[in-house]
């Protein structure tokens, strides 16, 4: 064979086809406990044996073939289209043993559509713990197919998987051409005589479904429908009396190989773990209250346990700064690396203990099965909001970052509550936003406990900034129901898997693969900002820089040393390039208490809000005081001097005026091209910029006028 | 006749029809057929969404008027 065999991982939701592929290919997908955690194909390489590798194509899960969500969709584009560059040489049907009869239900379709296939019967020790005793070796003869058994999540049984898969490779498969129902020979006959020879099954998979697939135009729709017409064809009828039919087969062949000893003896349902931590979780109040708890430990975690490694980093990039300012020769270019771009990756990395902390719990809710407990008891609330359940999941992962959360909503069935929730998230606080908000809060809050000495002020702070944002989202989307009418119905038929320990490794790896993105991407973005906005705060149009400098001198002839080099750099500043821009916003920023200096900091986190502390510190080291060496950006900020009262320029009138415009604002790039990508349309991202924008715009506005 | 949003938590039923077609799709796939035993498991706060424990094999949530269109026996 010369060309390398793709296999696809195909099985419900949850069955853990994620975390087989894991084992596989040694590469680390997001696996969850909880339905809908893949919604992209990724594709790796396994080493079937020494010198033979095979492509292995994770998807996402599906109940059937007949897809009922985008996310499901994908995978039958994939399955019903030979051509598809996709199309698997072969596919290994992932199956929770635990639940075998429904994960059969979608091996004998994707067995049918001619594909060669493997069963792998995952979640084996779930079975067993559960009283299953399955009969694989008859189970393969039943099914004339090869069987393994694995446990995905500890790596166990990939030998026999390996040899499964490569039996099914050499071996010629023999594909089924009964149909599971009979329809009328000329229907298959003329859905062939139009689009070519193909398995039964397959033609009639596309009859049913062509709406959904891609690789047929709308000139093809047509004839499909006039084929179903001419023909009395229903597609619903036939899909349900298929699934019944399937289901009776498969019935009788677990039957013969699967037995359960709990229930041999009497009809008293055994109590598992999951039964009773649901006793307490899905409680009408204390599911709540739990809830709330877990939320709050989490911003207590984030705001006061990370300070402790933050206050090290912070105090490491200071003294490195210092070192190096003391080493190297007084110049440009020294500033350039200390206060520019060195000050603008500490900036960065002063924030991984608080990333680590929000992405440990994120990932315990999404490994535990916690998660989906959320998604239920919080449905009702959500749709009195246009949401819907499901919104729990990216609203909770847009904590972290609305790109990936704009993403998981592929497994929302129905398009409003859908569009709402991509529409809404964005207004979740992001990782990104949480360095503006220590700054800002460590200026205008006091840093004193409260409420019995339980609570740090900063923290319940910060906390408020969180709430905000979600009962701004749940406005939002409250205003959106009302605006968007749609008729078709939203559904919430979902799968509430049990419980699962969470897997320590895995948690460790997705806490250290979310910093390292963080670090590296934000990094980068900053790095490049931070160089460029150095170039554009030190030079200005035409001399303007040179002359103000003599026209300092000029007017205070009697000002000398340290004084006179202060009021220069500031003058420079403001005559440079990064100076003109910032007076020309000035304008429009007034009204929300900000100067030109805050004005350039808002044009450069126009694309990216992470740069925004980045910016400050370039800011103001070079219009800034001279002798305050070693000076973090906070105790800079604060040191700033309000030109026009005389009184520190960050009071708490112009602080909460800025939190809350970075709470509200849409200032992220990404998020947008997410949204265009996810919607198919400029104008959801368009919509949600110019709301966002005019919110963020209005309240904090509102906000200054009151406070000042 | 009766249908699975009527039943209290801990009753049983079996489920004989269905009065929603779409629905019916999606709910036979995940292995509500009629015939197949159902028990009340879990009430949301404000007694929706519901919880319920298909053929003692694994656990479906759903909303109220979802359940309304599964029709069942009382067992
Ligand atoms: N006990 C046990 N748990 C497993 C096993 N395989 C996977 N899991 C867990 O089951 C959950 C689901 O696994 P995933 O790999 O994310 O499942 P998936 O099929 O990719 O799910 P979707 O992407 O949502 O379709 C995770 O919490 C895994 O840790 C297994 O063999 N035994
Ligand atoms: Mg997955």
């Amino acid at each position: 064979m010369s060309k390398t065999p793709k296999i696809a991982l195909i099985g419900n939701p949850n069955a853990g086809k994620s975390s087989l592929f894991n084992s596989l290919t040694g590469l680390n997908q997001k696996t969850g406990n909880f339905p809908g955690v893949t919604m992209e194909k990724l594709t790796g390489i396994w080493e079937l044996e020494p010198k033979r590798p095979v492509e292995i194509l994770d998807l996402p899960g599906i109940y059937s073939i007949y897809p009922k969500s985008i996310d499901e969709e994908l995978v039958i584009n994939i399955l019903g289209d030979p051509k598809h560059p996709d199309f698997p040489d072969m596919a290994i049907v992932v199956a929770d043993a635990s639940n075998l009869k429904r994960n059969l239900l979608l091996f004998s379709q994707v067995r049918d559509l001619g594909i060669p296939t493997v069963l792998a019967l995952n979640m084996i020790d779930v079975a067993e713990s559960e009283g299953y005793v399955i009969n694989s070796i008859k189970l393969a003869r039943e099914l004339n197919v090869e069987v393994a058994e694995v446990n995905a999540k500890k790596g166990i049984g990939l030998n026999g998987l390996k040899l499964s898969v490569i039996k099914t490779l050499q071996n010629r498969f023999a594909s089924n051409d009964a149909l599971p129902l009979p329809v009328s020979d000329e229907v298959i006959q003329e859905v062939q005589a139009n689009f070519g020879e193909a398995e039964i099954y397959r033609s009639l998979l596309w009859l049913m479904e062509h709406d959904h697939m891609k690789m047929f135009d709308k000139k093809q729709r047509e004839t499909f429908d006039a084929i179903k017409s001419k023909h009395h064809f229903s597609s619903k009828k036939y899909q349900s009396e298929e699934t019944v039919k399937r289901y009776e087969q498969i019935t009788e062949v677990v039957d013969r190989c699967v037995i359960n000893l709990n229930r041999q003896w009497d009809a008293v349902p055994v109590r598992t773990w999951t039964d009773r931590l649901d006793k307490f979780f899905l409680h009408p109040v204390g599911g709540y209250v739990f809830f709330l708890a877990i939320l709050f430990v989490m911003f207590q975690a984030v705001f006061t346990w990370a300070t402790y490694p933050m206050d090290l980093i912070d105090g490491g990039v200071a003294a490195l700064n210092d070192w190096l300012k003391g080493v190297l020769p007084d110049s440009a270019l020294t500033a350039l690396l200390t206060d520019g771009l060195i000050a603008g990756i500490g900036g960065v990395l002063i924030f991984i203990p608080q990333i680590a902390f929000l992405f440990l719990f994120i990932s315990l809710l999404e490994e535990t099965g916690y998660m989906s407990r959320v998604m239920f008891i919080m449905d009702k609330l959500m749709r009195r909001f246009g949401l819907n359940g499901k919104s729990v999941v990216p609203l909770i992962s847009g904590v972290a970052c609305a790109v990936p959360a704009i993403m998981s909503t592929r497994s929302i069935g129905s398009w409003k509550d859908r569009l709402i929730t991509i529409l809404v998230t964005p207004l979740m606080s992001c990782s990104a936003r949480l360095p503006i908000y220590t700054v800002l809060i460590a200026l205008v809050v006091p840093e004193k406990n409260t409420l019995f000495g339980l609570f740090n002020l900063q923290g319940v702070a910060l906390f408020g900034l969180y709430l905000l944002g979600f009962f701004m989202a749940l406005v939002s989307a409250w205003v959106m129901k009302i605006i968007l009418q749609a008729k078709e119905k939203s559904y919430f038929i979902m799968e509430l898997p049990t419980y699962k320990g969470p897997r320590f490794k895995h948690v460790a790896m997705t806490i250290f693969n979310s910093v390292n993105a963080f670090v590296f991407e934000a990094g980068k973005i900053i790095v490049a900002i931070s160089i460029v906005l150095w170039v554009l705060a030190s030079y200005g149009p035409g001399d303007e820089i040179a002359q103000s400098e003599a026209q300092i001198r000029l007017e205070n002839p009697t000002l000398q040393g340290v004084g006179l080099q202060n009021k220069i750099s500031a003058d420079k500043l403001e005559h440079s390039y990064a100076g003109h821009f910032g007076h020309f916003v000035e304008p429009a920023i007034r009204p929300l208490g900000y100067d030109w200096k805050i004005g350039i900091a808002l044009i450069t986190s126009f694309a990216a809000r992470e740069v925004f502390v980045g910016t400050m510190s370039t800011i103001y080291s070079m219009g800034g005081e001279v002798d305050d060496e070693n000076a973090t950006i906070k105790n800079r900020m604060r040191a700033e001097i309000n030109p026009a009262t005389g009184k520190p320029m960050y009071d708490a009138a112009l602080g909460f005026s800025l939190l809350i415009f970075y709470a509200f604002a849409m200032q992220c790039m990404s998020t947008l091209a997410t949204t265009y990508r996810e919607t198919k349309s400029w104008k959801y991202p368009l919509i949600q910029f110019s709301y966002m924008t005019a919110l963020a715009y209005l309240s904090a506005f509102a906000v200054y006028q009151w406070l000042s | 006749m009766a249908n699975l949003a009527d039943l209290k938590i801990g009753e049983k039923g079996e489920i004989v029809g269905f009065t929603d077609e779409l629905l019916s799709l999606k709910l036979l796939e995940m292995g509500c057929l009629p015939g197949t035993e159902v028990i009340l498991t879990h009430l949301a706060p404000f007694g929706d969404p519901i919880a319920i424990r298909v053929s003692g094999s694994y656990t479906l949530s759903m909303r109220r008027e979802e359940a309304e269109t599964m029709l069942i026996k009382r067992t």
